[in-house]
């Protein structure tokens, strides 16, 4: 590997990470001051995979790694630009911005692209230098700042047996005594307690929710007890897959609930995981981000922690449950994010408890035989859990959160509900003709419904109806036989009345007979029988 | 921009210090003015180291749209933006090409870098545009291809697997230039010509310089789906108090019109955005800017500018024109709103207009059930 050129380097700007990189770089190249280049005595071996890139004026960046030997007898005027690549995967390197002589029109030196736009760069797009300062890289910071004004949200689940610290350790983190009474062992069934806080630590608002387990591990049969904490975890994935599914929708503005890590605590036996922990761990890595913790473990001797430590490891390995790792593509925390990774499982120890100690007060134990000492690293693992899980990956922590873990079950749900990809062709009409077939057959099963509660209706009217026509026409019936019984009777009733009219009338005609027969039978008696025989003749 | 919470629960019952552990290399840099050695410090605000970080790994997209008549300087004005040649001038056409019949959209992606942050930023040229002898309707191309690039993204956005990070077209930002010789017949005269307004007297209202039909037309239609940003183009046509009387002709006639241009009011979202951009509402803009890629040596110093006989118009200098505070403005304060409001405000209402066609199926009732009906021939109706 060629060494570099000697030239001065400007301190970078005083926002700038500095890093292990940017260091090593400033020690090959320790500058001459003046500028007086001279081809460096003896050349120092850059690491494998280094390269350094001379670039002068405006002209183009080279992309990828090249070997450039110094030409020798470049003069002061020359500026150069040192800018570091890695070989492999592509990562934001330092930046060293160098100008052996400031050159009023020379951009700032530029790092090495990113996966995603060096893709896009390469659909055809082309970089495009810059002759002057335009601005643009206060976008961070307007994002930055825009995020800041509304505020963050990070949300923890402890899950862990009842009385292992995982309040405590809560209240250890974050400094605060948040509420809440220990629970006790005689839990039905597992139940998840949920608590809201608002932290505000300089200019820097977050809300975080707490989620505990309560009762994990308590039931004589445990077989269900990893269930509640899965639905838990589910329910939170769909409120948020209902919201972006909604028509009018904010999600800008919604509180994001979704779990962003999940603190498992293991129980310091010193042996091995308990078969409930490796069920448990096991239904929650493809949810959730996994972080096992080992608890209380001032109960644990150093010695046995190492072996405790690696058998943890190798169970969790053996039996291919998914831990979260924290990630190490990130140039300037790859290097601490991997020491940490050797370091899991954690071993802490919660306390707020204050005890003097020398001259300061500290957080600590005080056992007879000695205190413990939470944020001593020789103590416990406190302190690079709290480094790891707020101070360094709590964004990365979410991020997965967000594309990992929910896509993973945006996908399995769609997929669930009969929504189907096909290939990347019809990929924006498949979706399109599965959504008109579910609508037509739902709106199409909506009108069959619809047609045979009108049927039904319809037919119930007809019976009804039915029914009804017969009753009037018995009343008629009935109406016209009552009728006739009447005229019946009534002329019954006159039948009578004439007979009877006429024997009063034949009474009366006798009578008026008889008497005549009277008044004639005392005037003559003899003129009586032709009375007679005229009577009888009358009368027949 | 931050916003106080009302309930604070660090405790700060705690007295003395903790020794803050050994600094690891690679740890962020805790903001300055912050002791990192105060009590009860947790580390909430390293996400904002955090958050920087990633973002700069990402790298941003910008979309910007330029539509105006042609001669008005546009391509010039953008690399005068972006200090780099982004948008090919119309003078370096070849001479044989034809006047395109329709409007034309021609997008064109350069990266640019600057400080670490790497942008992938599209220009939106739209030659043709008011170029012909009947321009009706001729927002209508435009208004299809921003509602094109709204319909890609909620087509990735509704897939089942879908990218991690969806390809953004969406045009954030549109500049649409107005030229500065404009005349059209402003209210007050239809007002004075029905024996209305101007206090009744017997002479017209003084018909100034002011938006043209064709300005106002476009405005009306386009400001419901993209971010319009006005600008007064090649501004050295005009005195100061020209300038200034024209700048709030155009800014009353937009009122009248109800165009609501960028910052639009009903997006204000606390009491100090609403101040700082009721300032640049009603002071600066519409901006009048120059534009110009040469430079000439003015006081020992080499500036953008326009040579002329009679001197040198400086791009950059605040008394000779407004280039620099729309360039602060739209890439230096306002980028990652102009950004935001297009996401958050106008492609919702895109998506929510879309997925309502379908059915009257009632707003909030889940995606779950409904349907994305078929791309409708002609542009969406604008939301009114």
């Amino acid at each position: 590997m060629q060494g570099g050129r000697r030239g001065g380097l400007q301190g970078s700007a005083a926002e700038r990470p500095t890093t292990e990189v940017a260091r090593r770089a400033g020690t090959l190249l320790a500058g001459e001051g003046s500028g007086a280049l001279n081809p460096p005595p003896r050349r120092t071996p850059l690491p494998r995979g280094w390269a350094i890139e001379e670039r002068s004026g405006l002209e183009q960046q080279r992309r990828g790694p090249s070997l450039a030997p110094p030409p020798a007898g470049l003069g002061c005027a020359q500026s150069v630009t040192l800018s570091l690549c890695r070989r492999s995967s592509a990562v934001s390197c330092a930046l060293a911005p160098v100008a052996a002589v400031p050159v009023a029109a020379l951009a700032d030196a530029g790092t090495m692209a990113a996966t995603d736009i060096a893709r896009q760069v390469g659909e055809g797009c082309r970089t495009v230098p810059l002759a002057g300062h335009v601005g643009f890289d206060s976008l961070p910071d307007q994002l930055v700042n825009k995020s800041v004004s509304q505020g963050f949200c990070f949300n923890i689940l402890c899950v862990g047996e009842t009385g292992l610290g995982k309040s405590t350790l809560m209240d250890t983190l974050f400094n605060t005594k948040f509420e809440g009474e220990p629970a006790t062992h005689t839990q039905p069934g597992v139940q998840l307690r949920s608590n809201t806080y608002d932290l505000q630590e300089s200019n820097v608002g977050l809300k975080l929710t707490i989620v505990s387990t309560v009762g994990f591990g308590d039931q004589i049969n445990k077989e269900d007890s990893y269930k509640p904490i899965v639905e838990f975890i589910d329910a939170q994935f769909e409120a948020y897959l209902q919201e972006e599914l909604k028509i009018r929708r904010v999600l800008h503005t919604y509180h994001d609930s979704r779990i962003h890590a999940c603190l498992y605590f293991i129980a310091p036996t010193g042996h091995s995981l308990k078969s409930l922990d490796l069920v448990t761990m096991k239904k929650l890595d493809s949810k959730v981000n996994i972080i096992p913790i080992i608890a209380k473990s001032d109960a644990i001797s150093k010695s046995e922690l190492t072996k405790f430590k690696i058998k943890i490891t190798s169970e969790l390995v053996s039996n291919g449950v998914q831990i979260y790792q924290f990630p190490t593509d990130d140039e300037s925390v790859a290097e601490i994010n991997g020491t940490m990774n050797a370091h899991l499982p954690f071993a802490v120890i919660g306390s707020t408890e204050e005890l003097k100690i020398g001259n300061k007060m500290m957080k600590a134990r005080q056992y007879p035989w000695g205190t413990v000492q939470v944020e001593n690293e020789a103590h416990c693992d406190f302190v690079k859990l709290r480094e790891m899980l707020i101070r360094v990956n709590m964004e990365d922590l979410r991020e997965q959160t967000h594309s990992r873990h929910y896509e993973l079950y945006r996908r399995c749900k769609l997929e669930e509900m009969g929504f189907k990809d096909t290939d990347p062709d019809s990929k924006p009409f498949s979706l399109q003709e599965t959504y008109e077939a579910k609508r037509n057959e739902f709106l199409g099963e909506l009108q069959k419904k619809e047609e045979e509660m009108r049927q039904m209706f319809v037919q119930r009217v007809k019976e009804k109806e039915a029914e009804l026509k017969e009753a009037e026409k018995e009343l008629h019936e009935k109406f016209d036989r009552l009728k006739k019984l009447h005229q019946d009777e009534k002329k019954k009733l006159e039948d009578k009345k004439k007979s009877l009219d006429d024997e009063v009338n034949a009474f009366k005609q006798r009578k008026t007979a008889a008497e005549l027969l009277q008044s004639q039978g005392s005037q003559a008696g003899g003129s009586q029988t032709l009375k007679r025989d005229k009577e009888k003749k009358n009368f027949f | 921009m931050s916003k106080g919470l009302p309930e604070t629960r660090t405790d700060t019952a705690m007295s003395e210090l903790v020794p803050e552990p050994r600094p690891k290399p690679a740890v962020p840099m805790k903001p300055v003015g912050i002791n990192p050695n105060l009590l009860g410090y947790i580390g909430i605000d390293t996400i904002i180291e955090q958050m920087r970080k990633k973002t700069m790994k990402t790298g941003f997209d910008f979309n910007i749209m330029v539509v105006g008549q042609s001669g008005l300087g546009k391509s010039t004005l953008v690399n005068t933006l972006f200090k780099s040649q982004v948008s090919r001038k119309a003078s370096s056409w070849n001479r044989e090409e034809k006047i395109p019949k329709t409007v034309e959209i021609k997008a064109i992606g350069h990266v640019i870098e600057e400080g670490g942050v790497k942008m992938k930023l599209t220009v939106i040229d739209t030659p043709g545009f008011g170029d012909q002898i009947n321009n009706e309707n001729c927002w209508e191309p435009i208004e299809k291809y921003i509602n094109e690039q709204y319909e890609k993204f909620l087509k990735e956005e509704v897939n089942i697997a879908r990218k991690k990070r969806i390809p953004d077209t969406r045009v954030h930002c549109c500049l649409y230039f107005i030229s500065p010789t404009g005349h059209s017949v402003p209210l007050e005269w239809w007002q004075w010509l029905s024996g209305g307004g101007h206090g009744g007297s017997d002479t017209p209202p003084p018909l100034g310089p002011s938006l043209r039909p064709l300005d106002l037309e476009f405005m009306k239609h386009l400001s419901k789906v993209v971010n319009i940003i006005p600008v007064i183009a090649k501004a050295d046509t005009m005195t100061l108090e020209e300038k200034s009387e024209f700048k709030q002709r155009v800014r009353k006639e937009l009122e009248v019109n109800g165009i609501e241009f960028y910052p639009q009011k009903e997006f204000d979202e606390d009491l100090e955005d609403k101040t700082e951009n009721d300032k640049i509402r009603q002071e600066s803009m519409p901006f009048a800017v120059v534009g110009s890629d040469k430079e000439y040596q003015v006081n020992g110093k080499r500036v953008l500018g326009r040579k002329t006989p009679w001197g040198i118009i400086e791009v950059e200098n605040l008394n000779h024109c407004e280039f620099a505070l729309l360039r602060d403005f739209v890439i230096r304060t306002h980028l990652q709103d102009l950004k935001e409001v297009t996401h958050n405000i106008h492609y919702e209402t895109y998506r929510a207009k879309r997925l309502n066609d379908n059915g009257g199926l009632p707003p909030g009732e889940g995606l779950l059930g409904t349907v994305l009906p078929p791309v409708p021939a002609t542009p969406c109706p604008t939301a009114e």
